[in-house]
C-alpha cells in the first residue's frame, strides 16, 4: 500500500499572453483560460507512472483554490488520478500557507511520496515543495528529471546549474518536477466521463486548522520595461563591423 | 548565503552582495557552509562592502544538500534581519527550506530593492513585475535574481571567523553523483559573451558551428529549451525562465525564434544579436542587431570574419 499525493495549482494557461491591468492592481484573469500548472501536470504524469510500475496503489490529487479549481481536479481525475481533494479558499494562499495545508493532508493521508511542480507559472515562486519538506522534516529532491524508486529509497536525478546531480533519499519524501521528467499523456473522452464518477472531496482551511495569514503584500503590478527594437543588418560583414565599432568583439 | 564549490566562490555571491548593499545601513556578512571553506572565504573577504565572513566547516556540508544546510542557516538567522541567497538552483533549493524552518515567507527573485522591506520581482515569466512589501521588522528570507545586479567589486577586507553551529543534521538525504557537461568552457552565467542555438540547428553535431565561434570569442554556449528538449544540447546549457537567466555584454541567438520564456532569460543582456531565417521571429523585436539568413551560411561566415 503506497500512496502518492500530487499537488496541483490552477493557473492561467501557459498559452495565454498575460497582460497587466492598466491600474497596476494585477494581471487580467477575467475570461482567461485556466489550466493545471504545467509542472504539476508533469508531477501527475509521474505519479501515474509510479502506479503503473506497481510502486503506488493510489494517486491522490490535491489542490488549494476557489471552487472553480474543481475543473482542474476533474482533469487530473480524467488523466488517471484515483481521488481528489480541494481545499477551497478564495483569497491568496502564499507558499508557506500552502505547505501547511499540504502537511495537514499528508498527516491525514500518509503518502510515501508527495510530488509537485518545481514552480507555478503564475507567481514563479519555486517554494512550496521545499517548504513542505521542511515542515514535514523529510527529504526533498527538487527539479527532478529522473526518478527511480527501490523499496523505501528513491534515487532522483536533478537538473542543477552545474549539470545533473543524483541524490538518494529515504521515503517518505517530497519531489518537485522539472520539464524533462516526462511528457504528460493526453486525456481521452471516455476518461472524462469516468472522471465524473470519481471522488472529489472539498475541505476548508478551517477544517484543517490552517489560516492563510498572508505575509507579503503586492503593492503594484507593472508591465516589464520594453527593449527598444534595433536595426536589421543585411550582411555578416555589416554585423561584425557594428559589433567591432561598439567594442563587443575584437 | 555564499555559494561555492571546489574551493571557488560562485560569481552569484558577489551579485547578492550588491543587492544587500542597496539596503540602507546594512552590515553585510557572508556565511559559507562546506567541508573546507578557507579558499572561498579568502575570496569572499575581498568583496567590497562585506564586514565579516562566517565559516561553518563540517564534512556533512559537502557536497551541499538543502536538507542538511537549512537547519544550520536557520539557527544562524537569529542574528540577521535579511537572509539572502542567489536565485541559482543552489539558492532556490535551500532558501525556501530555511524560510519554512523560520516560519516566515520567502521572496523569490528580487530584482530591485526599494526599501528594507519593499522589493520588485518578476512574475508570469517576466511578463509582469510586482512590487511587494513585508511587515516592517519581520525577518526577510529571499533569493536574489543575480542577472539584475552587477557583481560587487574587490578591494574589501572582511574579517573571517569560524563558527560551530548546533543543529540536528538529517541522514535521510545522500549525495550520489554530479555529472557535468562542462568541457572547460566559460561559465554561462558569468561569460561576457554568450552564443546560443535553437532547434533550427537541427542536430547536436551542428552545435559545433557555435562552439567554433565561441572558441574565437571566448564565449559560453547556451541553448533554447527546444534545442535541449530535442537532445541537441545538455540541460545545463538551457537559457530562459526555466533554465539560466543571464546578463552578458553580448548575446548572440542563432536559430532561436524567441519564445517569451527564452526572452525572459536574456532581457538583461547589454546587446542582443539575432540570426534567424524567419524575418517575423519574435526574437527580432528585442534584438539590437538582426540578421535574416540561413544559419548554415551565416555561422561559418561569422566564424571566418571573426578569425
Amino acid at each position: 500500500m503506497s500512496k502518492v499525493m500530487v499537488c496541483i495549482k490552477r493557473v492561467v494557461d501557459y498559452n495565454v499572453r498575460v497582460r497587466v491591468k492598466p491600474d497596476g492592481s494585477g494581471v487580467i484573469t477575467d475570461g482567461v483560460k485556466m489550466s493545471i500548472n504545467p509542472f504539476d501536470e508533469i508531477a501527475l504524469e509521474e505519479a501515474l507512472r509510479m502506479r503503473e510500475r506497481g510502486f503506488a496503489t493510489e494517486v491522490l490529487a490535491a489542490s488549494i483554490g476557489p471552487a472553480d479549481t474543481q475543473q482542474q481536479l476533474r482533469t487530473a481525475l480524467a488523466m488517471g488520478a484515483d481521488r481528489a481533494v480541494l481545499v477551497q479558499n478564495d483569497g491568496p494562499v502564499e507558499p508557506l500557507a500552502a505547505a501547511r495545508v499540504f502537511l495537514k493532508l499528508v498527516e491525514k493521508e500518509g503518502p510515501s511520496i508527495v510530488i509537485l511542480g518545481k514552480q507555478a507559472i503564475d507567481d514563479d515562486n519555486n517554494q512550496t515543495g521545499q517548504m513542505l519538506a521542511a515542515l514535514w522534516d523529510r527529504p526533498q529532491a527538487t527539479f527532478a528529471s529522473k526518478i527511480e524508486i527501490d523499496g523505501k529509497v528513491a534515487r532522483v536525478t536533478r537538473e542543477v546549474d552545474a549539470g545533473l546531480e543524483t541524490l538518494e533519499i529515504d521515503l517518505p519524501a517530497v519531489l518537485t518536477t522539472d520539464l524533462r521528467l516526462n511528457e504528460p499523456r493526453y486525456v481521452k473522452l471516455p476518461d472524462i466521463m469516468k472522471a465524473k464518477k470519481k471522488r472529489l472531496d472539498t475541505l476548508s482551511l478551517a477544517d484543517l486548522g490552517v489560516t492563510a495569514n498572508p505575509q507579503v503584500r503586492v503593492l503594484r503590478t507593472d508591465p516589464p520595461p520594453q527593449r527598444q527594437k534595433g536595426v536589421i543588418v543585411k550582411t555578416v560583414d555589416e554585423l561584425v563591423a557594428a559589433l567591432r565599432s561598439k567594442g563587443l568583439v575584437s | 548565503m555564499g555559494e561555492h564549490g571546489h574551493g571557488k566562490l560562485n560569481a552569484s555571491t558577489a551579485k547578492c552582495v550588491t543587492c544587500a548593499r542597496s539596503i540602507a545601513g546594512a552590515e553585510i556578512v557572508i556565511v559559507l557552509l562546506g567541508a573546507d571553506t578557507a579558499p572561498a572565504a579568502a575570496a569572499a573577504a575581498q568583496l567590497a562592502g562585506v564586514s565579516r565572513i562566517l565559516r561553518v566547516d563540517n564534512a556533512a556540508n559537502s557536497p551541499p544538500l538543502a536538507a542538511v544546510l537549512a537547519p544550520q542557516v536557520a539557527a544562524m538567522a537569529a542574528d540577521f534581519t535579511h537572509v539572502f541567497g542567489p536565485s541559482t538552483t543552489f539558492g532556490k533549493d535551500l532558501m525556501p527550506r530555511v524560510a519554512a524552518l523560520l516560519d516566515v515567507a520567502q521572496l523569490s527573485d528580487i530584482m530591485a530593492v526599494e526599501a528594507a522591506n519593499r522589493f520588485r520581482r518578476p512574475v508570469y515569466a517576466g511578463n509582469a513585475i510586482q512590487t511587494v512589501e513585508t511587515d516592517a521588522g519581520a525577518r526577510i528570507v529571499a533569493t536574489v535574481r543575480t542577472a539584475s545586479f552587477e557583481a560587487a567589486s574587490g578591494g574589501g577586507s572582511a574579517v573571517i571567523e569560524s563558527r560551530d553551529v548546533r543543529a540536528h543534521l538529517p541522514q535521510h538525504t545522500r549525495f550520489v553523483s554530479l555529472s557535468s557537461a562542462d568541457a572547460g568552457r566559460p561559465d554561462l552565467q558569468t561569460a561576457r559573451i554568450v552564443i546560443s542555438g535553437g532547434r533550427a540547428l537541427g542536430s547536436a553535431d551542428n552545435f559545433q558551428l557555435l562552439y567554433r565561434i565561441a572558441d574565437k570569442l571566448g564565449a559560453a554556449v547556451g541553448a533554447s529549451r527546444a534545442a535541449v528538449d530535442a537532445g541537441y544540447a545538455a540541460n545545463d546549457m538551457q537559457v530562459g525562465q526555466t533554465g539560466k537567466i543571464i546578463a552578458p555584454e553580448l548575446y548572440i541567438a542563432a536559430g532561436i525564434s524567441g519564445a517569451i520564456q527564452h526572452l525572459t532569460g536574456i532581457k538583461d543582456a547589454r546587446t542582443i544579436v539575432a540570426i534567424n531565417k524567419d524575418s517575423e521571429a519574435p526574437i527580432f523585436e528585442v534584438a539590437d542587431y538582426g540578421l535574416v539568413g540561413d544559419l548554415f551560411t551565416v555561422l561559418p561566415e561569422l566564424e571566418r570574419l571573426l578569425g
